[in-house]
């Protein structure tokens, strides 16, 4: 059976303001969903909020995942459920090597005693580093310490490819890439495209959707999806920018729970 | 008890001293030792008074059995030593030193790998001109009552130029709850040489209240351009009380290194000192620790900058469980006259008890203007921001806070130069942490 994602009627609030106000987006595996709109609007509140960062308090609404209820389930349980978060701030931990992290990761998926064997490991996160074009050396430095911003998002990227989940959200993975980068994440990407997986990518701009296709694409708007529409939306956005939607639903200020 | 602690003072000292069958220069430098411990007082390191401790716990002379193989050494002691590992090595046990291992390739260099306590004898030159120049015995009542009763202990000579690949290892080990616990190791790297040393310091008791003073020291002569790494894990149980004076001297161009973990189950008072006496010397120093039960630790690092463009850099981790207290200090003294120095330290604390207490003191001293000097230390929780980004990868809670634990201490841990040691410290690091 293909991945089924939906969200429903999800409010979520961040320090007592309400950022989300009631989400409805439904997410089938094969589809790439491109979620766009200007600062602001709640986009990364819906990642956070979606793999469970606990400064994001849900008030309504309900998620799941191929019938199971993902708000009842902790960071961790979610994540192997098959939900995985491409952050925009990826964290850096000192102490921590890449491959040890990403080995416990992916162990942390397996019963015991069926742990990935050390060698199958290390030959596999060198072929996707590989396609990232990623130097070898990444594997043993700390997690992210000292990376560059292109780095961490193929870092993100990588463990994206050596995690396979079913749903994934890209939170402003374009931001901070050259030319260059974003055609290796996106190609990253397209690798992974399949039946068993869906796509949530968050961008400001069209730029990552002419290497990865949308086949869904939704502006937000004051903590709401107020326009869906196919690729054709993204670059007539792109062109014009969001002026004509705020014009065309009476919106002034975009923004949402802004001081 | 026997244990002569009240009485303790400059004729016990001679007597001691004395039934040793000490050179005649060491008897008088004994006395004037016990002399000094029954007039001064006792250091005062910041924050953490010393009055409740018991340090007046002196022992009884309990030399170990000396043995001709390594093979010969007890269980205990052969435990803790790495299979694998086949360079120099010298072993106390108790009061004495038991067995000393060195290459006839070593020999030939002219390196000379010796108990203190027999290098009196045979290299009395080199050892007057430096035995307690670094860590003088009129610091305080501590320095004095170790100089009045020393054992054992390691006297390590590389001669000039003389590079040894393979690290150097002492293991002080003690099981005897009544004996004099007090190794003094003394290094001379002459110039241009290089040796990385690795010394343990472990106790097995049984059971028992009494409480055991490891009263150690380490002195450092790093002469022109030589290379000294000094990796050091001390992990006694909870009734020794661990002392461990380290001190360096450094002349012109040399490089101390100090990769140190004070993983001891007990009260701890150390205090790990560069003296970059020389232009162009430098120091690193790396030190780490886990705080568990009730004990009280005094941790300090210091660097002394007297010769210009001298550089050093001090970085102290420190992992706080249930009701343990840390006071850490680090202090870089940059003399007037040491232009262009470079002074930095860095204290972290990782507090995983609400009931544990860690306070980091940073102090510069600083009586020139042309130099560089900085300062950061921090004290808080495991960091929910990384904590959320390992569980966001399917991590459990429990397993991301053992990763992020291990990880803050890993960049000293990786640091010490014997895999087998490396691992025997995970292992004292899994146990305490747990």
């Amino acid at each position: 059976m293909s991945t089924q994602f939906e969200i429903r009627g999800l409010r979520s609030s961040i320090e007592g303001k309400e950022i989300l106000k009631g989400i409805d987006l439904k997410i089938q595996g094969g589809e790439i969903h491109a979620l766009m709109g200007p600062n602001g609007t709640g986009k990364s509140t819906l990642a956070s909020a979606l793999m469970g960062h606990p400064k994001y308090e849900v008030s309504e609404g309900e998620v799941s995942l191929n019938g199971e209820d993902v708000l009842e389930m902790g960071v961790d349980e979610r994540a192997r459920a098959g939900l995985f978060l491409a952050m925009q701030y990826p964290s850096e931990i000192t102490g921590v090597t890449n491959a040890d992290f990403l080995r416990t990761a992916i162990n942390a998926r397996r019963e015991e005693g069926q742990e990935i064997s050390l060698i199958k490991f290390v030959r596999q996160m060198e072929s996707k580093m590989k396609e990232l074009e990623m130097n070898p050396e990444f594997m043993h430095r700390y997690l992210n310490e000292g990376f560059s911003g292109g780095e961490k998002k193929r870092n993100e990227i990588l463990q994206m490819l050596m995690l396979e989940p079913k749903i994934v959200v890209l939170d402003e993975i374009d931001s901070g890439l050259d030319i260059d980068a974003l055609k290796i994440v996106a190609a990253g990407v397209n690798a992974m495209r399949s039946e068993e997986r869906g796509f949530l990518i968050i961008t400001h701009y069209q730029r990552l959707l002419n290497y990865v296709k949308p086949d869904f694409v939704h502006v937000m708007m004051q903590g709401r999806i107020v326009k869906s529409g196919g690729p054709e939306l993204a670059e007539r956005l792109e062109a014009e920018g969001y002026d004509w939607v705020k014009e065309e639903l009476g919106i002034v200020d975009e923004t949402v729970g802004q001081a | 008890m026997s244990t002569p602690t009240t009485s303790f003072g400059r004729e016990a000292a001679a007597a001691l001293a004395r039934s040793k069958n000490e050179p005649a220069w060491l008897v008088d430098w004994r006395e004037e030792a016990g002399e000094l411990a029954s007039k001064l007082e006792l250091p005062k390191p910041e924050k953490m008074p010393l009055q409740r401790w018991t340090l007046d716990q002196y022992g009884t002379h309990r030399p170990g059995t000396t043995v001709g193989s390594a093979a010969d050494l007890p269980a205990a002691i052969t435990e803790l030593l790495p299979a694998e590992e086949l360079g120099a090595l010298i072993v106390q046990h108790n009061s004495s030193v038991v067995f000393t291992r060195l290459s006839n390739d070593l020999k030939a260099k002219g390196v000379i790998l010796t108990s203190l306590d027999e290098a009196v004898r045979t290299h009395e030159k080199l050892v007057r001109d430096h035995l307690m120049t670094a860590y003088k015995k009129d610091e305080h009542k501590l320095a004095a009552v170790h100089a009045a009763l020393w054992n054992g202990g390691v006297f390590l000579y590389v001669p000039r130029n003389v590079d040894i690949e393979f690290p150097v290892q002492a293991l002080m080990f003690a099981d005897d709850a009544e004996a004099t616990f007090m190794p003094h190791i003394l290094i001379v790297a002459d110039s241009n040489s290089r040796v990385s040393f690795v010394e343990q310091a472990a106790t097995l008791l049984e059971g028992g209240a009494a409480t055991l003073l490891h009263n150690s020291s380490v002195e450092v002569f790093a002469k022109a351009g030589a290379h000294v790494r000094y990796a050091a894990v001390h992990h006694m149980d909870r009734v020794v009380v661990d002392v461990a004076y380290r001190r360096a001297i450094l002349e012109n161009d040399a490089r101390m290194e100090w990769i140190v973990g004070d993983l001891h189950d007990g009260n701890t008072l150390t205090d790990t000192k560069s003296i970059l006496k020389g232009n162009g010397s430098t120091s690193d120093s790396k030190i780490i620790s886990v705080g568990t039960g009730g004990q009280r630790m005094s941790l300090t690092t210091q660097a002394v900058h007297i010769g210009k463009s001298s550089e050093s850099n001090m970085v102290t981790r420190a992992v706080m469980k249930d009701e343990a207290t840390a006071i850490i200090n680090g202090i870089t003294k940059i003399e007037h006259g040491a232009t262009k120095a470079n002074g930095q330290q860095t204290e972290k604390v990782l507090m995983l008890s609400p009931k544990a207490r860690g306070d980091a003191n940073p102090i510069l001293l600083i009586d020139e203007d042309d130099v560089m000097a900085g300062h950061a230390a921090s004290v808080g929780q495991v960091n929910a921001e990384q904590l959320h980004y390992l569980m966001s990868r399917g991590i459990s809670r429990q397993e991301a806070e053992r990763l992020i634990i291990h990880g803050f201490l890993d960049p000293v841990v990786s640091e010490i130069p014997l895999a087998g040691l490396r691992e025997q410290l995970h292992r004292i690091l899994e146990r305490k942490l747990g």
